[in-house]
């Protein structure tokens, strides 16, 4: 039995209604407890400081063969950011796309303790979970890609519901994944010929459905299954102007199917918020698509801000990628994956003397700021796409202070006001939005609060961050630097009971669990019985479909790692 | 006993249909393999057990002192060199990381010395690819460009590309076309649609000319560019242009010859320019089963895919400095740990040289060249035929290597795990 007592500590954890009281937090071997034997347990002491639940990213792209093809591509991009073996940490290197290692350490420094990668191709999951496996602080979720599916295209056209949620639970589990993407839904297949689709009404070439038809469909499929998560939808046509009304059509699409969580999650909502005809009139979108969200509690966004400077755009979304690169003419990578989906990388700069740059800054934050209800924009910049993750303490700066933002707004392209409603928002967040849209959002949006994720009640699992700030002493408005200092760099990082991280020197050399889900489905839907998914199977991958699950050794467990699966009941 | 779907763990291709038949613990036959898949399964003379160097001979000795003798020498070198892996599973590569990182070594694979230049190229523009299912179902256009698969990787062909019908292509040996360019007619030449025959040497120019055809400026274009006539380079790129899916496959033939990684950025950038025009990808064939897991190990444990110099604490890459060929030709290099592959076979002579004067320790299954340059080698289980674990095929898709017999031999992570285990005691903090 192991246990920790946080005593003084000034807490928010808006699930269960605490608003910056200070008290006392007691954990027993990994969870939350009423209390424990004073004398015994070992204290921290917070010292009034602010102490959250650890910090959950919904939307990180941090394992897997992306990522690392974006690590091996740009050795520029390795020696931005090294750091040697120190005590227990082991050398790093990289800043928009860091090592394993890199990446656990950065975000256990800034309290974060779950994290979602955002895509994972089925076929190459072993490579997301070997690299999990590296991650060694942080709790870690895969989405999973559906997009171009060829099995789930076809039930689509065929209009077989259950049939499309019977080869997605399949998939799911095979792959030990946790939740369903859609990475511009048809575009990725459309790709395979080095086409797109322009919209959710175009036709995906041969299989002629369209992206209209598998987000509806598979929006339904994803409630039969019952899955913790909603679906997770990168909307077509990502990062052209005018793109705004597709993104709106496309959230226009989604029924209210769940009363514990929203129905869709729509990320990086900046990259599809975009006005104008061409680059010539881009502006901002964010005000219909703000006041569209506010309207809809079945959907969920996040911010996917950018922020200014080099970072590196890696997503599924292969034919947007082709286009930036040909904006950018820098090097461009390129990855389809049979049967299932594509992907591209590029590295990027964002600058403040280029105005199309300085629109996309300004719409992240409105979408933050008009978005009424926190619950309903979680914080992110789609790392590292619109920014590497370490940007996020700006960002939460950015969004408490006007002053901050008037004075960020002052650098930016001279053209920008024209554009952007950004400079008339008077609104400053408080304390326990920025919380909610850092953790509890993130847990009530991935349907993870009831494995203890998330918040601090008894029976929680004991993961928090406690940062060294006075939220009675700094005026966020005014002291924003402050703020930002403070998310940089926990004085404590607990993961499930231990101390992980230090003042930002971490500590121990494991503490993670892989979360994924398993619908349980009966024989008659389960595709391995099902001839024709067998047969084209068969056929068509290049890979046997007995090799294709990745096997429970990816999953390893010992003392510290743990491998959890969440069961549901199909309606299948 | 037949076990079906087992992984090939000889090249790239990496073909997981293969059926073992097993008898008392011994691989008796193979179906479905090519003739290097199944010798490598049928494989016999391991290294009964450890041995050491003993004047002229060899003494056997135990796995216990073979791993001091290979700890200490790794604790006691000022700049040990930590090579091969490209044939063996992830796992044991993650322990090499952590190990050189510990030691403050080199690391390094055998990419230095076969595909190095591809990755160069890959660093400076990107690539262009897809996963071989993706060309098996679509493409209609293959190119092979200073490759032989008919010799290095023989069911490239009938697994992806000539023989492999796909969902798109009915009957792929009809509806795909095949182009072979090569400085010699190869066998694979021999069932090409077209053959393409380049002077040695001349890959950049011609490579050059099909860009500059693609881009429209034909009247540039010289009667014969490296022996390479007029008419069919425009043909080529034609056929390039109005195909639905081309791929496009590279091997030594343009890594290792005049112009190196500038060859292979110069055929990433023909692709580049092709894109624009229709859908096209670009593709090294990987020789060595996992050497491609190995770049991806290394990359996310370390940023880098090879010749990482954990010298001064931090992982520091520079190849034509930190490979495993530099720090032994500047007999940098005072202690070298040695990992399922053979560099004495393939690393130019004085490299060879400096091997013999350190001592060198190999973990590997098989008496082998270098073992005449070795202290100690360690025999440990085949992985994919006594061992499990994870290798990464060619265009990146990971596979679990089964095992199929039990052999009582350990497994290089095993060996591995236990030396790392004995350096941290001495090691850490
Ligand atoms: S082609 Fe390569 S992987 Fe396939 S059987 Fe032959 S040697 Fe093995
Ligand atoms: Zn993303």
């Amino acid at each position: 039995m192991s246990e920790l007592l946080i005593r003084n500590a000034c807490v928010i954890d808006p699930i269960n209604g605490i608003d910056g009281e200070t008290m006392d937090i007691a954990i027993r071997d990994g969870r939350i407890v009423e209390d424990v034997n004073d004398s015994t347990a070992e204290v921290v002491d917070a010292g009034g400081a602010l102490t959250l639940p650890g910090g959950i990213d919904s939307h990180t792209h941090i394992c897997g063969t992306k990522v690392n093809f974006g690590r091996y591509m740009s050795p520029e991009d390795m020696r931005a950011g090294r750091t040697p073996r120190m005590g227990r940490m082991h050398a790093t290197s990289g800043y928009s796309v860091p090592t394993t290692y890199g990446t656990s350490y950065r975000y256990s420094a800034m309290g974060y303790t779950t994290l979602l990668e955002g895509a994972m191709a089925p076929l190459e999951a072993r490579h997301t979970h070997e690299e999990f496996l590296y991650t060694p602080l942080q709790d870690t979720l895969a989405n999973t890609l559906f997009d171009g599916n060829w099995a789930v295209m076809e039930a689509v056209r065929d209009g077989d519901t259950k049939r499309v949620a019977a080869i997605i639970g399949w998939t799911l589990s095979a792959v030990k994944g946790f939740a369903v993407k859609l990475t511009n839904p048809g575009g990725t297949e459309a790709w395979g010929w080095g086409k797109n689709v322009s919209c959710i009404r175009d036709p995906v070439p041969y299989f002629e459905v369209t992206p209209a038809e598998m987000i509806q469909t598979i929006v339904r499929a994803n409630e039969l299954l019952h899955l913790p998560h909603s679906v997770h939808l990168h909307c077509n046509n990502l990062g052209t102007p005018g793109n705004y009304s597709c993104t709106i059509g496309s959230l226009g699409l989604i029924p209210d199917l769940n009363d514990r969580r929203q129905t869709l999650y729509a990320t990086h909502v900046q990259f599809h918020a975009y006005g104008g005809s061409g680059w010539d009139d881009f502006c901002s979108r964010s005000e219909p698509i703000a006041r569209f969200v506010n309207m809809r509690p079945q959907i969920v966004i996040d911010m996917g801000q950018v922020m200014f400077g080099k970072t590196t755009t890696m997503t599924a979304d292969g034919p947007m990628e082709f286009n930036l690169y040909r904006l950018h003419h820098n090097k461009w990578s390129n990855h389809d994956v049979e049967l299932e989906t594509a992907s591209g990388i590029i590295p990027v700069l964002y600058r403040r003397k280029n105005l199309v740059n300085s629109v996309m800054w300004a719409i992240g934050l409105e979408l933050a700021l008009l978005t009424e209800n926190p619950w309903q924009c979680l914080l992110t910049t789609d790392n590292p796409n619109g920014a590497p993750f370490v940007r996020y303490p700006e960002i939460i700066g950015l969004l408490m202070s006007k002053r901050y933002r008037d004075a960020e707004f002052a650098t930016v392209h001279p053209e920008t006001g024209h554009r952007v409603p950004l400079p008339a928002i008077e609104r400053e967040m408080d304390w326990h939005e920025i919380a909610v849209m850092t953790r509890s959002g993130q847990a009530k949006a991935l349907g993870v609060l009831e494995i203890g994720k998330g918040h601090l009640g008894v029976g929680a699992e004991a993961d928090v961050a406690i940062y060294p700030i006075r939220i009675d002493e700094v005026d966020p408005s005014v002291e924003y630097q402050k703020v930002v200092d403070a998310f940089r760099c926990t004085d404590y990082t607990i993961k499930r009971g231990r101390i992980v991280s230090r003042r930002g020197e971490c500590l121990v050399d494991g503490n993670n669990t892989t979360v994924w889900v398993r619908p349980k489905i009966s024989d008659s839907y389960d595709m391995v019985r099902d001839e024709e998914f067998v047969r084209k199977f068969d056929r068509y991958y290049t890979v046997r479909m007995s090799n294709y699950p990745v096997q429970e050794e990816y999953l390893r467990r010992n003392l510290w790692r743990r491998n959890l699966c969440i069961e549901t009941e199909a309606e299948l | 006993m037949i076990v079906k779907d087992v992984v090939c763990p000889f090249c790239g291709c990496l073909c997981d249909d293969v059926e073992v038949t097993v008898e008392d613990d011994r691989v008796v036959a193979v179906d479905n393999a090519c003739t290097l898949g199944t010798s490598k399964f049928l494989g016999d003379h391991r290294l009964p057990g450890p041995i050491r160097r003993d004047g002229n001979g060899w003494k056997d000795i135990s796995y216990d002192e073979a791993i001091r003798y290979a700890v200490d020498m790794l604790l006691d070198a000022e700049r040990p060199l930590l090579y091969g892996w490209s044939s063996t599973h992830g796992e044991a590569q993650c322990v090499g990381v952590h190990m050189a990182e510990l030691v403050r070594g080199v690391i390094d694979n055998t990419t230095s010395v076969c595909h190095g230049p591809s990755i160069l190229a890959i660093q400076e523009v990107g690539h262009p690819g897809c996963t071989l299912g993706v060309v098996k179902n679509r493409a209609d256009l293959i190119i092979y460009w200073g490759c032989n698969p008919i010799d290095a990787h023989p069911r490239h062909l009938s697994r992806y590309t000539r023989y492999a019908d796909g969902f798109f292509l009915e009957n792929a040996f009809r509806d795909r076309t095949v182009i072979v360019v090569d400085v010699r007619k190869t066998e694979t030449a021999n069932i090409a649609d077209e053959f393409v025959q380049i002077r040695p040497g001349g890959d950049y120019a011609v490579l050059s000319a099909l860009r500059a055809i693609v881009r429209g400026k034909t009247d540039t274009i010289p009667r014969s560019v490296s022996g390479v006539p007029r008419e069919q380079l425009l043909r080529i790129a034609r056929r390039c242009k109005e195909a639905k899916f081309g791929a496009f496959y590279f091997g030594q033939g343009i890594t290792m010859t005049r112009g190196k990684y500038k060859n292979v950025r110069n055929a990433i950038e023909l692709v580049d320019e092709l894109n624009r025009h229709t859908k096209f990808t670009i593709s090294a064939m990987r020789g060595h089963y996992n050497v491609y897991g190995s770049n991806e190990v290394n990359t996310w444990m370390t940023g880098y895919p090879f010749g990482i110099d954990f010298a001064r604490g931090i992982a520091f890459y520079n190849p034509g400095e930190t490979t495993a060929i530099d720090v032994l030709a500047r007999r940098e290099c005072d202690a070298c740990l040695i990992v399922a592959s053979d560099p004495a076979a393939h690393f130019p002579r004085p490299c060879v040289e400096h091997l013999a004067e350190i001592p060198v320790v190999q973990i590997d299954p098989y008496a082998n060249a270098t073992t005449a340059f070795c202290n100690v080698q360690i025999p440990v289980a085949v992985t994919g035929i006594d061992a499990a674990g994870t290798a990464y095929r060619m265009d990146g898709v990971p596979l679990r290597i089964r095992k199929v017999i039990e052999s009582g031999y350990p497994s290089d992570e095993e060996i591995l795990s236990r030396m790392y285990a004995m350096i941290q005691e001495v090691r850490s903090e």
